[in-house]
């Protein structure tokens, strides 16, 4: 079974959000939910670096960690998935999240929070694959239809990853061989820059 | 000028040591110092070479992104410019950890300790009743002490639901069946903060003057209350117990109800540090209030005869008073009990009436 991952190349994201609107017109989010979007550091100065960001199906998810309803289950693919039927809307997941990637559609006044809805890496939720309730209540199921998710379908300069990541590792790995110049692994400098 | 040389002869003499006690602190320091000039050379030198292209842009840029600094995001919202934010990871440890985990051990303790101690004593009796009633509390307070405590327990009832029902009652209950009453949990417990905390406020400043600690509560502590035999240490209105369940009230409750009145209201705009603070104290303090109270409750009811008819009836018998409360017995005596006189029904004065029910 193939392990799902997202990754996006900081190096080639735009900042354009096409990510945010096909994921958003794909799944038809309520308004004021948004379950993937784009950050820049340092916007406007030369060196400004973009990430588009949504749910990234951790290993050993700290949302499920904390539910106190157990809503959470990991698909075979390694997508991390939750039941609304049994959400209760307490907020746990959003406290624990370190990626914000838990949105609530605001129920009643005072801030009382829905239902939880997050990223499903477009593969649904328990219900019937494709049926109505399951598109109703989580959106585009596509990795049923043997698709990948749209952000990553959608994204004009490829920066946005999204499947087996075997595969993913594969494509990052080939592109920052080609690119060349200077290392640009993370701590590089700490390890080797000579003082 | 010439007499004022003559006559400063010693402050000349104390000049001169000053003089050189400045000059030697200046040459150690100096030595100690220059040679560390070397280090400013140098990171002059190192600052330069950060600014030029030898620094790694994408390593800062990944430094940042895990620091938790705020960039821009075209999706409005709070910290949505916000890529990781690291306190969660902390937040579910000490959830998950000691708060949930200590927490059942300290409140399973005191069940415990009050269970042994029950089964060894069989409790506080009172076989000694004269039959003549103290007023003792007012319908007021008790109305207000019900209510509080009716809430208090339907609080931790749906509290504890959802800090310990996904080990206890999910296998108990199924998952379904948990997010049901933990569905229906959630909204009692959220209206029924708002309940709970203003009679909560009112019981605690009305019951604030009973409640001063004094200096012979410190014999009530050593004595062990009484409870572990040894005769009734001295006790007012409220003994030492009761005061320090009070004040507890008052700290731990205190930060029960503001902790979570900022998790009732996300849309105050408390960021995600905060909630997770916020729900630290809330169930840390939740988890203490609930202790005490289980002891309360014990020590009112079966624990010691006679208690819990003062907050029925609201009289209690006389002998009750007199052993628990015998500061406040004198002061109800010579009749100035702070409204608290005794019944008019079954007056334990000099010409006592005949006892009645």
């Amino acid at each position: 079974m193939a392990r799902m991952k997202f990754l996006c190349d900081a190096e080639r994201c735009i900042e354009c959000n096409g990510c945010v609107t096909a994921c958003k017109n794909e799944n038809e989010v309520p308004w004021g939910v948004n379950r993937r979007r784009v950050v820049t550091l340092n916007d406007g100065v030369p060196g400004e670096k973009s990430i588009s960001v949504a749910c990234m199906h951790c290993t050993d998810a700290p949302c499920a960690a904390v539910c106190p309803v157990d809503c959470f289950y990991t698909t075979d693919d390694g997508v991390v998935l939750h039941d609304k039927d049994l959400c209760i809307g307490c907020g746990y997941c959003f406290y624990a999240c370190p990626f914000g990637a838990p949105q609530y559609p605001q129920k009643e006044a005072f801030g009382v929070r829905g239902k939880m809805d997050k990223c499903t890496f477009c593969a649904g939720g328990p219900e019937e694959d494709n049926s109505a309730a399951e598109f109703e209540k989580y959106g585009s199921n596509r990795l049923a239809q043997g698709k990948l998710p749209m952000c990553a379908e959608m994204c004009a300069t490829k920066a946005l990853l999204g499947g087996d990541g075997d595969i993913v590792s594969d494509i990052y790995r080939e592109r920052i061989t080609k690119r060349g110049g200077r290392p640009d692994n993370w701590g590089w400098d700490t390890a080797y820059k000579k003082a | 000028m010439t007499d004022r040389r003559e006559n400063s002869g010693a402050t000349r003499a104390t000049g001169r040591r000053r003089m050189y006690i400045w000059s030697l602190v200046l040459i150690v320091a100096g030595s100690m110092a220059l040679p560390l000039t070397g280090y400013v050379a140098v990171g002059v030198l190192n600052a330069q070479e950060a600014a030029s292209d030898d620094s790694n842009p994408r390593a800062d840029y990944w430094r940042e992104v895990r620091g938790g600094v705020a960039g821009y995001s075209a999706v409005t919202g709070q910290e949505t410019d916000v890529l990781i934010q690291n306190g969660g990871q902390n937040w579910r440890q000490v959830r998950n950890g000691p708060v949930a985990t200590y927490g059942a051990w300290v409140l399973l303790a005191m069940i415990g300790i009050l269970a042994i101690y029950h089964l060894l004593t069989g409790g506080y009796k009172m076989p000694d009743r004269t039959g003549r009633k103290i007023l003792r509390w007012p319908g007021i307070d008790r109305f207000i002490h019900w209510y509080t405590a009716v809430l208090f327990i339907v609080l931790a009832i749906t509290g504890l639901s959802l800090l310990w029902g996904r080990a206890v009652l999910i296998p108990v209950m199924g998952k379904e069946g948990f997010a049901a009453w933990a569905g229906l949990a959630k909204p009692i417990h959220d209206y029924g903060a708002l309940l709970f905390t203003a009679g909560f406020v009112v019981m605690l400043l009305k019951w604030m003057h009973h409640n001063i600690p004094k200096a012979y509560d410190l014999e009530w502590f050593a004595k062990g209350g009484g409870y572990l035999g040894g005769g009734h240490p001295p006790a007012g209105f409220a003994n030492a117990g009761e005061k320090a369940l009070f004040w507890t009230l008052v700290f731990a409750g205190g930060a029960m109800v503001v902790s979570g009145l900022f998790l009732l209201f996300p849309n105050w705009g408390t960021e995600r540090a905060g909630m997770q603070l916020a729900n630290e104290i809330h169930g840390i303090s939740s988890l203490i209030c609930v202790t005490f109270v289980v002891m309360h409750i014990y020590l009112a009811t079966i624990g010691s005869e006679g208690a819990l008819e003062g907050m029925i009836s609201g009289e209690i018998d006389e002998q009750y008073a007199k052993n628990h409360h015998p500061l406040w017995y004198e002061e109800v005596m010579q009749g100035k009990g702070q409204g608290q006189v005794q019944s008019a029904g079954a007056a334990p004065s000099p010409a006592p009436a005949a006892p009645e029910k």
